[in-house]
């Protein structure tokens, strides 16, 4: 028992007795959130104490008990009697030691102050890498720095989740908040752990120079373009400022990335399968943002009211393509006219 | 009971030494397991008389607590640097606002394949969710305020909020129209601007002085997408 509780200790404060632990959860002010800890073991008690403070205290109780279970049993009661009180005592030390050795896993893994250091960050630091994640770098001969933090990637992840939500508000529509809302966010978090985990896969194939944390952060930054082009797009519909958004500023996000990527892998077909891989995944989620759900509120539209019109997509069409311009004005006022119901006056 | 057997042997040392420093050096025998308690920056008194509220009557119990409810909802419609949020937390509001506005939120369609019950839980899963991320985003950013007490902010201030909710539900009894889109957008706006002024008076002392922003912004975040349920709310 003594010998598992040591690592355990050491891992979480690096001293080797509890006590350590305790002293540190009270007296800090930047401790884990959660303090659950049990604090019924004392410290550096080996296994063989436990079991005679145990024996102790349930000597009276055996006794009772013992004394119990004599008048009930009749003649099998001698043996029966010592092994139940033995196996009971046994049985109770395993309760004590499983329930303290699950205490002590989970406070180590609810302690929040292992994700700490990835938000030490300062809102300076946190612009200037924003604006960095839109500049591509040049040099690839040697690996460039990636900040490790995780503050950034989340709060723009959060951010993509609103920007989503924004983007499908109209008025005097029903929307379905709750399978969007889901969506939304399952959609934003999926893509940036799941893209992330396989990038980090294909690099570990490619063997690049790249960690978990690097790539996560990488990704997240990446997705500052995206809020922007999302933002700009979902308030101006048109598609044409769209492709353009989408070509100039996802496309100078997506070569940051590479070009960090390419930085830190060697051979060039290593280079080409990751970056392409990230390139073609990023542009591609960009596009899906915005074309599935714009089809998701237009269908919605579709099926609840009607046809609307929706900004500068229809009207196009409701004129003929080959018309003398003397005829258009007309077509264009019978349209009108229809939809006010008053005839006109010359054809 | 706990018996300070070895600690009384140095007592010149006691104030220079952090807090609880003491406690360390106390024996605590084995019947009485000593838990944790969650931390508080300022010590109420409240707790000696806990044991003698027990065998007060339930309405003595509901008409306090009310009270205390009542007193930090008006501490949150007149925002001003206190800690009587902070002090005395509970979480009896947060509950009571969250449940209204999920109550309030749930679409009443009839021709509609998708009931309210979801809209009710969303609603309860995005508050208390977002309200927790909040939390851990503040206490890893360095800030020292408890787990609880931020929660007990973040919940109470979406009181104004809710009182947007309630004037949009009777602003959507009139006819529909641009006009009646822009005053709920209007009365929105406002209580959304009045949450965050409220959750940064309270929150805002807790976190270091140079990261004040890094902290406010998600919790900006987390009341839009509040103020965007209640916008879009359409009854059928």
């Amino acid at each position: 028992m003594a010998t598992t509780a040591a690592p355990a200790g050491g891992a979480r404060s690096g001293a080797g007795p509890e006590w350590g632990g305790f002293e540190e959860n009270i007296q800090g002010g930047g401790s884990a959130v959660i303090d659950m800890e049990n604090m019924d073991d004392t410290s550096g008690s080996s296994f063989e104490d436990m079991g005679e403070l145990h024996q102790r205290l349930r000597e009276e109780e055996v006794d009772a008990d013992a004394a119990a279970a004599e008048e009930e049993d009749g003649e099998f009661l001698g043996m029966k009697g010592f092994k139940g009180q033995l196996s009971r005592q046994v049985a109770d030390q395993m309760w004590q030691a499983g329930k303290r050795q699950a205490s002590r896993a989970f406070s180590l893994y609810a302690n929040i102050d292992i994700l700490r250091p990835y938000f030490d960050v300062e809102p300076a630091q946190v612009r200037s890498r924003l604006l960095e994640s839109m500049i591509p770098i040049k040099m690839v001969n040697f690996p460039q720095k990636i900040a490790g933090e995780l503050y950034g990637p989340l709060m723009l992840v959060f951010t993509l989740v609103a920007i989503l939500l924004h983007g499908m508000k109209t008025s005097d529509t029903i929307i379905r908040e709750g399978t969007l809302m889901g969506t939304a966010i399952g959609t934003c978090f999926g893509y940036w752990l799941g893209v992330s985990s396989f990038i980090y896969f294909l690099a570990y194939l490619c063997n690049a120079q790249i960690t978990m944390l690097q790539m996560l952060a990488l990704l997240g930054y990446g997705l500052f373009g995206h809020c922007i082009v999302l933002f700009v797009t979902y308030n101006i519909h048109l598609h044409a400022l769209f492709y353009l958004f989408w070509l100039l500023v996802g496309g100078l996000s997506t070569l940051r990335m590479v070009a960090v990527l390419v930085s830190r892998t060697v051979g060039p077909t290593q280079r080409l399968l990751l970056c392409g891989t990230l390139a073609a995944l990023h542009m591609l989620f960009l596009l899906y943002l915005h074309f599935a759900y714009h089809k998701v509120v237009e269908g919605i539209l579709d099926t609840l009211e009607g046809p609307n019109i929706p900004p500068m997509q229809r009207v196009p069409r409701d004129v003929p393509a080959a018309l003398p311009a003397a005829r258009l004005s007309t077509t264009m006022l019978n349209a009108t006219a229809k939809a006010v119901a008053v005839t006109p006056q010359s054809h | 009971m706990a018996k300070a057997a070895e600690s009384s042997g140095d007592p010149g040392t006691a104030s220079p030494r952090p807090l609880f420093a003491g406690l360390s050096d106390i024996s605590i025998s084995q019947d009485i397991p000593v838990e944790g308690e969650i931390t508080i920056p300022m010590r109420s008194h409240i707790r000696e008389f806990d044991s003698s509220t027990l065998n007060e009557s339930v309405q003595n119990t509901i008409m306090r607590d009310l009270k205390a409810v009542g007193k930090k909802f008006m501490h949150v419609l007149y925002p001003r640097k206190s800690n009587t949020l902070l002090r005395d937390w509970d979480l009896w509001g947060p509950l009571i606002l969250c449940v209204t506005l999920a109550l309030m939120l749930q679409r009443s369609s009839i021709d509609s394949e998708k009931d309210g019950g979801p809209q009710f839980a969303e609603v309860f899963v995005i508050v208390w969710f977002g309200a927790v991320t909040i939390t851990l985003n503040s206490k890893l950013l360095g800030g020292n305020i408890s787990f609880f007490q931020s929660l007990c902010v973040l919940g109470y201030c979406i009181l104004p909020l809710t009182v947007a909710m309630l004037v949009c539900r009777l602003v959507l009894l009139a006819e529909p129209g641009p006009i009646n889109f822009m005053v709920r957008f209007f009365v929105v706006i406002v209580m959304f601007a009045w949450s965050i002024v409220a959750s940064t008076a309270f929150l805002a002392d807790s976190q270091p002085p140079n990261r004040k922003a890094l902290a406010i912004y998600p919790v900006f975040l987390f009341y839009f997408v509040i103020s965007w349920m209640i916008l879009t709310f359409t009854p059928q």
